[in-house]
């Protein structure tokens, strides 16, 4: 038991027959924050007593947590309605505002937006003046993201002390893909509440990036069920996989968004799509937790950790990074 | 509420197993959260062993404790979930007791004496319904129980009489010396009845007796601090904690010995509506 039978059990498997499986299915699924998703996905099935209570629980939070994030991005829509561009609503907050499944009992942490880069400092501005401030003050951190990364220093509200991360692409600047950010803007969709969300295409596209373009694959389980869940919503009958890979092809992103299909398919669908030949490594290290919820194979998470920060810099650039953190 | 403890030591969990022993396992074996007591570094499991505090939530930052105080680690491990990822009830950092359906609940900073007076009150005649964590429905207004081991620290420890009941004695904590008092058989067997609260105090010990009548608007801000999940909970917490405050009365109680606190909680109690 382990993070393979909450895989499993999302894909629609058997469900535990015995406390030892329902102890670890839950604890797996809290630290891989799909607790929610989860007790959404077997709302209404057969589960012990004290199951469905944890269950009832992890859907009220859910439920809570939704109404917060939506507040957040209805705060962040007035502070910048002077400014007047676009704002796109990104990932969790996302899907919960569009009503999607891939937000059904979603947890969602920070406030995820995108503006257009030139607009930046307007919106920066603009938050500062409506009582955001900076978490890190270092002013190595602070020129850090400014200089290399896809988006502003988090900013942190002073009384509702939420998150906000401004991005301006969905990549960092120094990544070799080089996504085409105008047209995840000029393609997004309006909500109808004054605030946007990307395109179909463009969502999947930024959670393949998310997942497989950035980072060391922490809460990769999560980010592969959104991915799951938008594309059964999209629809994955041939027109609309061919939109998606062309789609993914204009951001560079044709590959990561293949694999993320390939992984999405093989852990939470039919599982019938043949892997190439790095994902079982990537397979391997998603699952990489046990029933306790520990994480597991260190050397896998080793791998993915020294990949992730191949992937965002250049080594004489990672090499600096390296010194001017170690120095502090 | 129930726990699944993990540890790479046995030790704390004997113990656990020993001051809990009249506890119900979890129903269907299934446990509300998971705790880890965990070497913190590899070598940390056998030269001088060290209890990293782990679980479904945890601290990045909360310092290790020797495997000594296993016990203390075990428990800080269940409080700790609690604190942190508790959603079923508004959460306050409060002892309780009852008596006849009436509750009492006591909340104060630590050091404030509310462990002590409740571990007093639930060995004469009162049933403790917790030392730590007071649970208020959000429906219903009800209290619910959780009464765990009372944690009894330095001089509060020779108070205890109940001497069957005490957990090994745990010295030079952090928080100096501490020993774990199971509740007595009555409170253990009701954990299930939930009980209306009928009075809120917040009692200060080693002051001249004192007593003061606290408004409604203060209680709340007082609750609010003294809650861990009241903002997580939304308008739902808000709801449940304006209904408490509003419907039951709250004093300030200075009290300057425990006879006295006992004697000044038996009459307020007697007089609360």
């Amino acid at each position: 038991m382990s993070a393979r039978s909450l895989v499993q059990v999302l894909s629609g498997g058997v469900l535990p027959h015995e406390a030892t499986g329902w102890n670890a299915l839950i604890a797996v699924a809290r630290a891989e924050l799909l607790l929610g998703s989860l007790a959404f996905r077997l709302e209404g099935a057969a589960v012990p007593a004290k199951v469905a209570a944890i269950f009832a629980d992890a859907r009220a939070q859910a439920d809570q947590g939704h109404v917060a994030a939506l507040w957040e991005a209805e705060m962040a829509r007035r502070a910048l309605a002077a400014v007047d561009c676009p704002v796109i609503l990104l990932k969790g907050t996302a899907y919960a505002a569009a009503g999607l499944q891939a937000g059904m009992g979603r947890s969602i942490g920070d406030l995820d937006i995108l503006v257009p880069r030139d607009r930046l400092d307007e919106v920066e501005a603009a938050l500062l003046r409506a009582d955001w401030e900076w978490v890190k003050p270092d002013p190595y951190d602070d020129a850090y993201y400014r200089r290399w990364m896809h988006e502003l220093p988090p900013l942190i509200h002073k009384a509702r002390d939420r998150m906000i991360d401004v991005h301006h692409t969905i990549l960092p600047l120094t990544a070799r893909v080089k996504p085409d950010s105008g047209g995840l803007i000029a393609d997004s969709i309006a909500l109808g509440n004054g605030l946007r969300i990307l395109s179909r295409e463009d969502m999947i596209v930024h959670a393949a990036a998310h997942l497989l373009a950035d980072g060391d694959l922490a809460g990769g389980l999560r980010n592969l069920w959104d991915i799951h869940c938008l594309r059964a919503e999209f629809g994955s009958e041939a027109g609309s996989s061919l939109r998606l890979q062309a789609r993914a092809d204009r951001h560079g992103l044709g590959s990561q968004v293949a694999r993320a299909i390939r992984l999405s398919d093989q852990l939470y669908g039919a599982g019938t799509e043949w892997l190439n030949s790095a994902d079982p490594l990537v397979v391997r290290r998603l699952l990489a937790r046990d029933g306790w919820a520990r994480e597991i194979r260190p050397a896998t998470r080793l791998g993915f950790y020294v990949r992730s920060h191949w992937l965002r810099m250049p080594p004489a650039m990672l090499a600096r990074h390296l010194w001017a953190k170690a120095r502090r | 509420m129930g726990f699944r403890i993990g540890s790479d030591w046995g030790q704390p969990i004997a113990v656990v197993e020993r001051l809990y022993a009249g506890y119900p396992k979890p129903d269907d074996g299934i446990a509300d959260f998971t705790v880890r007591l965990e070497a913190g570094r590899p070598w940390r499991r056998f030269v001088r062993p060290s209890v990293a505090i782990r679980g479904d939530f945890i601290l990045p930052d909360a310092a290790p404790v020797t495997l000594a105080h296993g016990l203390l680690a075990a428990e800080m491990g269940m409080n700790l979930q609690m604190a942190l990822g508790y959603r079923r009830h508004l959460l306050l950092h409060a002892a309780s007791v009852e008596r006849g359906g009436r509750a009492i609940l006591m909340t104060g900073l630590s050091g404030a004496g509310k462990s002590t007076l409740a571990m007093l009150l639930g060995e004469v005649g009162w049933r403790l319904l917790g030392d730590e964590f007071a649970l208020l429905d959000l429906e219903s207004g009800l209290l619910h129980p959780f009464p765990r081991a009372i944690s009894l620290k330095n001089e509060a420890i020779a108070l205890a009489r109940a001497t069957n009941r005490l957990g090994p004695l745990l010295e030079n904590t952090p928080r100096g010396n501490i020993r774990h008092l199971c509740p007595n058989r009555d409170a253990v067997a009701r954990m299930d009845e939930p009980a209306k609260p009928v009075l809120i105090l917040f009692p200060r010990f080693g002051h001249v007796e004192a007593v003061r009548p606290v408004g409604s608007a203060e209680v709340f801000m007082r609750l609010t601090q003294a809650s861990t999940n009241y903002v997580a909970l939304g308008r739902q917490g808000f709801d449940a904690l304006t209904r408490l405050v509003t419907t039951v009365s709250a004093k300030a109680i200075d009290y300057a010995n425990t006879a006295g606190g006992l004697a000044l909680v038996e009459r307020l109690s007697s007089e609360a509506q």
